[in-house]
């Protein structure tokens, strides 16, 4: 039984429209109070001070001088820090990481948290931790993939298969009559959010404030809970605005935990605010890779095998795996899939979730691979996809719950003007003489739910109360979720009030995996139906309502009043039904996850396909995408005006893979040499022009009550391949790494 | 960040008098302050220069030269009428450098004075010859962006400047004061090459202060052909990888005389004047560009991984004097000093 729309609600009210963001005045004005804005009495700053060595131990710090200077009031070591009541090596949640928080004086990557200083001013702060001059002993470190022993562990990514085969990759390579055989670099990137992670931490008794940016809040507060012995309902996390969030806001860190003893510790709030250069290490990164891709297929252009294999780097005290190798199951028709993943263990930060984490480094790689299929075999690259289209989950032969890629193909490639495409590659010149290219990629991505609730409380006055505690990181979850809450109640936007982003609300899941929408809106749409459903009853057994006796007909709720579904001429405002009943309140709840048996029987997955047009110059080898059109299916888009948004951030994401983002370690000290915005390079606005964003309708009774199927990541995926696929295009050159630079063109 | 005194003179005695060793001059701040911030400077005396009067103008003088304030910003230069019509290729190589906001802070005289963007200058933990004598110099071994030309065993960084390529093509002159009265350091001689003393980066004497930059009168000369062009990882927003300042007067269809000045190849702008003497007297040919450029690498050589920017700096010098042969524009491109500048219908992004 596929699951449905709730029958009383009329989408398309409030859903549907391309509202703008209710929080943007706010933000634009800057009344909007992100975390570090707090600044409750008596506060205190605390600042951490990061390794210069990225293995090894602290021999000296001196304690002496920083706590000697005017204003520090304490300074935290190994030596004297307070004990954790949970061990910081445990996973109490599913987001958990081991994380560095003083336990002891080894160094395992450069940046890890090795002393915490506190004082009345940041000032004061800083120039304590300064002062406490960290004396070491430096042991060799490994950064380098190509100097590590691979390990073995038990799960890719959060807890998926290492390795997944389907069919015979052996007799897929055996019967190729092309095969290809690459291998491909990806970079490590690192969390940068405009927003760099913060906390204000306040005790009262043992109960936790926290103001800080978080992606998923009741599972926060469940961590905190746990390191600091106390239940999880004594944790508030409050978490109104966030600045991104991208994965890594998802996990308790290192920091935050010490910012929290230290208020502890103190007595005092406590403040602490990562500075750019802090977020190179202790708060996730996606992690590098390296992957080799050997593809068969047969005369025709049918895929043999996809024989995908990676390796990526993971630190040496965890074991975040990037998923790369999953990238290229469930989306073409091989006659053999094979995902195998390795990892090295390396002197690094450990890495963790990044927007599309796997899928976009496996897809930037799976997109490029199968381009140069397409050129061994004579042909167009949207042909070689669309040979191998499957119609059914390739490997398990589940049916897709929908799936409208060859739309995808047909508008996108339409809107490019992909037809007029010269085959071989450095044909196309500008009127400026510069070098043009062609490329596309198709974009993928899965769509699971979490486990969310809502409540909904509708008034005697029409309007109503929602809560939840969904999570806003700024991809406007505040106004999409608002529209399905509104929808839901028959209500316009403006008479809910739409209450979320902090604790103490029922549980709105995690804003992640491209599922909060889903996840959180399905459990808005329950609740709000909970109400309509009992104001019905109420209605159909009064028999002074027009709407007496009309419940086997069922109620369509739209502005304030309930219809009979089919006779319009029937209706009550819902004022006049509460008044009549003693005026009292309706309350209603709801939850949403994945209903078991469909997942079972489906496969569901958001898909799309990215055109990128780029230009080059033939002497000088700067890059610039001087295009990019994405047409995406992604089921029910609630706001347009936001979806596409969130699809113009992830392709642009896509542009800052393919050509700039790289943390570049300096093996032989093994830090990060670029440890800031001025090298650590992200696109700016003159590195995006004319993007276009296609959304394909997309009906799927399946994947949720609501049909939707998130547009958070999917952008990402697609892009970076359609982009070294272009730039292949226009040069005729192969660059195997990303992101793609000037040196890599010139010198190959 | 460490401890340090606040000054803030209100005249250019009261300055020169405050200055004792240990201090710095603060003028924008774009890149003091950052250094400051991540331990890789530590004055003990901050003396902000920004309140001096008498430093912001932007004058023609009775000989035809224009006198630039060393307080002047990096905007307001970059839009001065003279400037963009007199010395088109510095109003272009401005506008090619940072972002907006930080040319609305920065000063001339900071920018004359902006330190190098070597990763392990800016890394206090590193050993740097340049901000500590004797340290050794970490980029050795891993720096694969670095100078090609003039660099020593002891250091290997580049001047990140886009300003000074052009200034030191043209000549300038920059005006200082200090303990021992006023004198003028021309442009070439203001940026030393490293050598044995790789911590010693301009001609400025311990307490002095730039009070101003000079252009000759002959500098006005090459406006009809003068390019600045800037080779970036990003389209905007980013240092140099290489760049070239390229100036030239035609006469009958021929140059008579030439400017070339190629930026990031090493400690101090490079000019190149073996290539100047090159094209005068010569007709504008890419065949030409192509010799001359090859004259003003020839001594290139790598400091590590960077062979390809040899390259690269000569691709971009004889693209330069193709667009400068071309002639300068009647207005700086949407996208001043880039390849992709000349893209007809581009949006004023950067
Ligand atoms: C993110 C970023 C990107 C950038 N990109 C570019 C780029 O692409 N191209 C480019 O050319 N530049 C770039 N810059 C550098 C920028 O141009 C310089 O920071 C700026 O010009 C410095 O000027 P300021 O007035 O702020 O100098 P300050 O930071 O105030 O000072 C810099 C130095 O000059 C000294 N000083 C200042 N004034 C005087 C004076 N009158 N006499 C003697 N000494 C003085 C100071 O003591 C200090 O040592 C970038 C900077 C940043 C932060
Ligand atoms: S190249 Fe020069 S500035 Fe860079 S580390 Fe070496 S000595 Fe220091």
């Amino acid at each position: 039984m596929p699951d449905t729309l709730d029958p009383h609600v009329r989408f398309g009210s409030n859903s549907g429209q391309p509202v703008t963001r209710r929080d943007g005045l706010a933000k634009v004005t800057g009344t909007a109070t992100f975390a570090a804005d707090n600044t409750p009495d008596n506060m205190l700053y605390a600042v951490f001070v990061p390794a210069a060595i990225a293995r090894g131990r602290v021999t000296g710090l001196d304690t002496e001088a920083a706590a000697a200077h005017p204003g520090v009031t304490h300074v935290l070591t190994p030596q004297n820090r307070p004990p954790l009541q949970g061990d910081p090596s445990d996973k109490p949640t599913m987001f958990s990481f081991r994380f560095e928080a003083l336990q002891d004086d080894s160094v395992r990557y450069a940046g890890q948290p090795i002393a915490l200083v506190v004082a009345e001013t940041l000032e004061a702060a800083n120039e304590g931790a300064r002062l406490l001059n960290p004396k070491y002993e430096r042991l060799t470190p490994r950064t380098d993939i190509d100097d590590a022993e691979p390990y073995a562990f038990e799960a890719a990514g959060f807890g998926l298969p290492a390795n997944t085969v389907h069919g015979n990759p052996e007799a897929g390579h055996a019967s190729a009559a092309q095969a290809i055989d690459v291998t491909y670099e990806t970079a490590p990137q690192y969390h940068n959010a405009m927003e760099t992670h913060a906390v204000v931490a306040k005790w009262e008794g043992d109960h936790l404030t926290l103001d800080m940016p978080s992606q998923a809040i009741s599972m926060s507060c469940a961590g905190f809970a746990y390191y600091f012995g106390i239940p999880a309902e004594n944790v508030t996390v409050r978490s109104p605005y966030l600045g991104g969030g991208f994965g890594s806001k998802a996990i308790p860190t290192g920091p935050y935990v010490l910012a929290i003893l230290a208020a502890r510790m103190t007595g005092r709030p406590v403040k602490m605010m990562l500075t750019r250069q802090q977020m190179f290490g202790p708060v996730g990164h996606r992690g590098q890779t390296r992957q080799r891709l050997r593809l068969g297929a047969d005369d025709t252009g049918r895929l043999t095998v996809i024989d995908h294999e990676g390796i990526a780097a993971t630190s040496t005290f965890d074991d975040f795996v990037e998923p790369a190798a999953n990238a290229s199951q469930g989306i073409y028709a091989a006659g053999a899939l094979r995902s195998t993943h390795r990892a090295v263990k390396l002197d690094i930060g450990t890495p963790g979730p990044m927007r599309a984490p796997g899928e976009a480094s496996g897809s930037a790689v799976l997109e490029c691979a199968l381009d140069e299929l397409a050129e061994k075999l004579g042909l167009d690259p949207l042909e070689l996809r669309l040979k191998n289209y499957a119609e059914t989950e390739p490997g398990t032969g589940k049916p897709y719950s929908s799936k409208a890629l060859r739309e995808c193909y047909a508008q996108g490639a339409e809107r490019f003007g992909w037809n007029s495409r010269p085959r071989a590659p450095g044909q196309m010149r500008d009127e400026d003489g510069l070098l043009v290219g062609w490329g596309m990629g198709t974009a993928f991505f899965p769509c699971p739910m979490f486990m969310a609730e809502a409540n909904a409380t509708l008034r005697a006055d029409s309007t109503a109360v929602v809560e939840t505690s969904a999570v806003d990181m700024g991809q406007g979850a505040w106004t999409a979720l608002a529209q399905i809450a509104a929808d839901s109640l028959g209500l316009p936007l403006d008479k809910v009030d739409f209450q979320a982003g902090r604790s103490g609300l029922p549980d709105g899941g995690v804003a992640g995996g491209s599922g909060h929408t889903a996840t959180a809106g399905g459990a808005l749409h329950a609740a709000g139906g909970d109400v309509i459903r009992q104001l019905g009853e109420i209605a159909a057994a009064d028999p002074d309502s027009p709407l007496y006796g009309a419940g086997n007909a069922g109620f369509v709720a739209r502005d304030g009043r309930l219809y009979v579904a089919g006779d319009e001429s029937r209706s009550e405002a819902y004022t006049d039904i509460l008044a009549r009943s003693g005026g009292a309140e309706i309350a209603g709840n709801g939850s949403a996850s994945r209903a078991p048996e469909t997942a079972e029987q489906h496969a569901m997955n958001a898909h799309g396909a990215v055109f990128a047009e780029v230009k080059i110059d033939p002497d000088l080898c700067q890059m610039r995408v001087t295009r990019l059109v994405g047409a995406f299916a992604a089921g029910r888009i609630i706001n347009p005006r936001l979806a596409e948004s969130q699809l113009f951030g992830g392709m642009i994401w896509g542009i800052s893979f393919a050509l700039h983002e790289e943390a570049r370690h300096d093996h032989k000290r093994g830090h990060i040499v670029n440890a800031d915005l001025a090298g650590y390079h992200v696109p700016v606005n003159a590195d995006v022009s004319g993007l276009d964003v296609i959304t394909v309708h997309e009906e799927d009774p399946y994947v949720n009550a609501l049909g939707i199927k998130g547009v958070g990541e999917i952008g990402i995926t697609g892009t970076v391949g359609a982009i070294g696929n272009a730039i292949w295009h226009a040069t005729g050159k192969r660059v195997r790494r990303f992101p793609i630079r000037i040196e890599d063109l010139l010198t190959s | 960040m460490k401890r340090f005194e606040f000054i803030q003179p209100s005249s250019v005695e009261e300055a020169l008098a405050a200055w004792e060793p240990g201090a710095a001059w603060l003028g924008g701040g774009t890149n003091l302050l950052d250094l400051m911030k991540i331990g890789a400077m530590q004055p003990d005396r901050v003396i902000d220069i920004t309140r001096l009067p008498g430093l912001s103008g932007i004058e023609t003088l009775s000989d035809g030269s224009i006198r630039i304030g060393a307080l002047v910003r990096n905007s307001d230069l970059a839009v001065n009428a003279t400037v963009a019509r007199d010395l088109p290729m510095v109003a272009e190589a401005l506008l090619s450098g940072a972002s907006g906001q930080l040319r609305n802070a920065a000063t001339v005289g900071g920018n004359l004075m902006q330190h190098t963007r070597c990763n392990y200058f800016q890394d206090p933990h590193a050993a740097c010859n340049r901000r500590e004598p004797g340290a050794g110099c970490d980029a050795r071994e891993a720096g694969d962006r670095m100078a090609l030309l003039g660099w020593s065993d002891g250091c290997i960084a580049t001047n990140p400047s886009d300003f000074c390529v052009p200034l030191a093509a043209l000549d300038a002159v920059i005006e200082v004061r200090g303990p021992q009265g006023a004198r003028e350091i021309h442009v070439s001689e203001f940026h030393l090459l490293p050598g044995d003393n790789p911590q010693r980066v301009t001609a400025l004497e311990p307490g002095e202060l730039i009070l101003a930059l000079r252009l000759p009168p002959e500098a006005t000369a090459f406006a009809g052909h003068a390019r600045y062009l800037k080779v970036r990882d990003r389209t905007s927003f980013a240092f140099a990888m290489s760049s070239a300042a390229a100036a030239l007067k035609m006469e009958d269809g021929r140059i008579s005389d030439a400017r070339l000045a190629l930026g990031a190849v090493a400690a101090k702008p490079w000019r190149a004047a073996e290539a100047e003497a090159m094209l005068s007297g010569a007709a504008p040919e890419e065949a030409l560009f192509t010799r001359a450029a090859d004259a003003a690498l020839a001594e290139a050589k790598p400091s590590g991984d960077n062979a390809w920017k040899i390259d690269l700096a000569r691709r971009t010098a004889v693209r330069a004097l193709l667009m400068a042969a071309a002639g300068t524009p009647a207005r700086i491109p949407a996208l001043p000093a880039s390849p992709f500048g000349s893209k007809v219908g581009d949006l004023a992004h950067a």
